[in-house]
């Protein structure tokens, strides 16, 4: 159960998770889903429920962490045209595996926070796009959708009041580039995932040029907890600009690899410390890439670091999705660099020249290093490469791109020197 | 070409996809989850049953195409029986991935990107497969295997050889 005494929170994404039997509604309702769902229906507006969510404080939980009530009343009331909400399942970025244990072991907590962000926004048709690979978490969202539909917790006039909202779940079939939000809505439309200019942003012409808003899977997990308790109560989680409760995905060299859901705040090193059990070899991180492979590197100087997203921009990186990859002093800093250079390159959806140019140069250049080929001249090589794409295209996957490069580059030169010099011998 | 195949949905699938229409503002969304369905039916995408989702759903076979080879899932060509799609991204590169396809491309005596010759198994290297905890995973025909070591993996090939010969798969 999930405390309403904020200091008292121990979750609020993953309370139920680890229930048994948890994906199936009778077991879920026993343990509280839906259980505030017609007070919402009954007695919250729109606006109040907006209110809510912009005094909650909640930043979007997929990356980019814009205020998610701020997002919800750009929509424009009275258009004629539909407004479509959409669940972004499509969890791709290297590091992140945190949506995947919403949907695969509390479907009906997403279903219900859809619900609800479906109502204060006047949705009728709402869909989760969900990464092709998913394809056990789409099943389980499907099972857990049926039946919500069989007891009238979508569909017409849910739970006997004017409201009507249906919910699709949409598979993806393996891009990247589909977890930005207009790439999203492009292959929602069913057209390669092809990002759009913005403006106009999609919560004004989005899915078929209507008013659309796109939120992340955790972000709208965590509107029941919002609405029941009160935004005020969220904001008293976690610190003042980074409230609530955040998961963050661990992976790399820790002991204990998982998802770990803390207040916003905790350090990064109590998180890998008290939380993964340490390093896998020494003490200190060589490495953590703290919000999903597109965000800079950080060494061991910001091993105190707390999660928020403001104390990540000041370290130099920023707080992602919270995809934290470790990496100990073990770590083949050339390799890795390499390895995504690779992942770039092919997720790259090529509209943008910088982009798709610029990532094969750096993968073609990061492939000579490795292989020990590399001269003097590749360092400038991926400098002015990186430095030309970032920032100069539609969408941030080129910065993405750069991120890597340019954090090796910055905090290890010494080590592509050497791999240059080995060469050089 | 000389011959093209005709191919067709079942009834079953005609109405399963007749459903899945009517839940979006227009047909052409329901393109990448009629693929899913045609890859299903038919194991992979050549171009008679891309033209086949194409006039299922009145839709150009060229639209049809951009969509197929932008999206890495969608397959123009035979596999194995067994795709074995190892990620070899950041989490699972950490943990021993690349090793891995070392062990299993050696153990099936082909290379990545290729099918074993009696058509059991393919391997590709994936992109993160958003199961990082898991590292590495490997995923085998849509299912997540996780913490994936090269005895697993001769376990695995075994078995599926064996049944295989005994012919109970």
């Amino acid at each position: 159960m999930i405390s309403s005494d904020p200091k008292q929170v121990k979750a609020i994404c993953f309370d139920r998770i680890h229930l048994e039997g948890q994906t199936g509604l009778e077991v879920a309702r026993k343990n509280g889903a839906y259980k505030f769902l017609p007070t919402v229906l009954k007695d919250f507006d729109s606006d109040h429920i907006v209110d809510e969510v912009k005094k909650s404080g909640l930043r979007g939980r997929g990356g980019a962490g814009f205020p998610t009530g701020l997002k919800w009343s750009f929509v424009p009331r009275n258009t004629g045209k539909p407004t479509y909400l959409l669940c972004n399942a499509d969890e791709g970025e290297p590091g992140t595996f945190k949506d995947r244990d919403i949907m695969r072991f509390d479907p009906h907590l997403l279903i219900e926070g859809m619900i609800m962000a479906g109502f204060a926004l006047g949705v009728k048709d709402a869909y989760i796009y969900i990464r092709g690979e998913f394809l056990h978490e789409a099943n389980v969202m499907d099972a857990a959708i049926d039946e919500a539909y069989a007891a009238n917790l979508l569909g017409e006039n849910i739970l006997s009041t004017d409201f009507s909202m249906n919910l699709t779940v949409h598979r993806g079939a393996g891009a990247y580039i589909c977890g930005e939000e207009t790439a999203l809505i492009e292959s929602l439309e069913g057209r390669p995932g092809r990002p759009r200019f913005k403006p106009p942003f999609p919560a004004v012409e989005g899915f078929y040029r209507c008013p659309t808003v796109v939120n992340n899977v955790e972000t709208l997990a965590t509107v029941p907890a919002i609405l029941e308790f009160g935004g005020d109560w969220h904001a008293e989680i976690g610190v003042p600009n980074n409230t609530g409760m955040k998961i963050f995905s661990v992976s790399g060299h820790v002991n204990k690899p998982g998802n770990y859901e803390v207040p916003m705040g905790t350090s990064l090193k109590v998180l890998i410390e008290e939380y993964c059990g340490g390093l896998q070899h020494g003490t200190v991180p060589k490495v953590i890439i703290p919000g999903g492979s597109s965000t800079p590197w950080l060494t061991a100087e910001h091993y105190d670091t707390p999660l928020t997203y403001d104390a990540m921009m000041k370290a130099g990186s920023m707080l992602g999705s919270g995809a934290i990859i470790v990496m100990d002093e073990t770590a083949d800093l050339i390799a890795l660099t390499r390895r995504l250079a690779h992942f770039y390159a092919h997720e790259s959806c090529g509209q943008c020249t910088p982009c798709r140019e610029g990532t094969g140069w750096l993968e073609r250049t990061m492939n000579r290093v490795e292989a020990g080929q590399g001269c003097k001249k590749d360092v400038e090589v991926l400098n002015d490469a990186a430095e030309h794409m970032a920032g100069r295209t539609i969408c941030a996957l080129a910065d993405g791109a750069s991120a890597p490069i340019l954090s090796l580059l910055k905090h290890f030169p010494e080590i592509v020197e050497e791999r240059l010099m080995e060469n050089a011998e | 070409m000389s011959e093209v195949e005709q191919v067709h949905f079942t009834e079953q699938r005609l109405a399963e996809i007749d459903a899945l229409v009517k839940k979006y503002p227009s047909a052409r969304s329901a393109l990448l989850p009629v693929l899913h369905m045609a890859q299903e039916d038919f194991g992979y995408l050549p171009m008679h049953v891309q033209q086949l989702v194409a006039d299922t759903l009145g839709l150009r076979l060229m639209i049809v195409r951009e969509v197929v080879t932008f999206y890495t899932m969608f397959r123009e060509h035979e596999t194995g029986k067994y795709r074995l799609e190892v990620c070899t991204n950041a989490g699972c590169m950490l943990n021993g991935a690349d090793e891995l396809v070392q062990h299993i491309t050696k153990s099936l005596g082909i290379n990545v990107g290729e099918t074993t010759s009696d058509g059991m198994f393919t391997v590709t290297e994936v992109e993160c497969a958003g199961a990082c905890a898991g590292a590495p995973v490997v995923q085998i025909n849509n299912e997540y295997h996780e913490k994936v070591d090269a005895s697993y993996m001769d376990a695995f090939i075994t078995k599926v050889s064996s049944s295989e010969e005994g012919g109970q798969v």
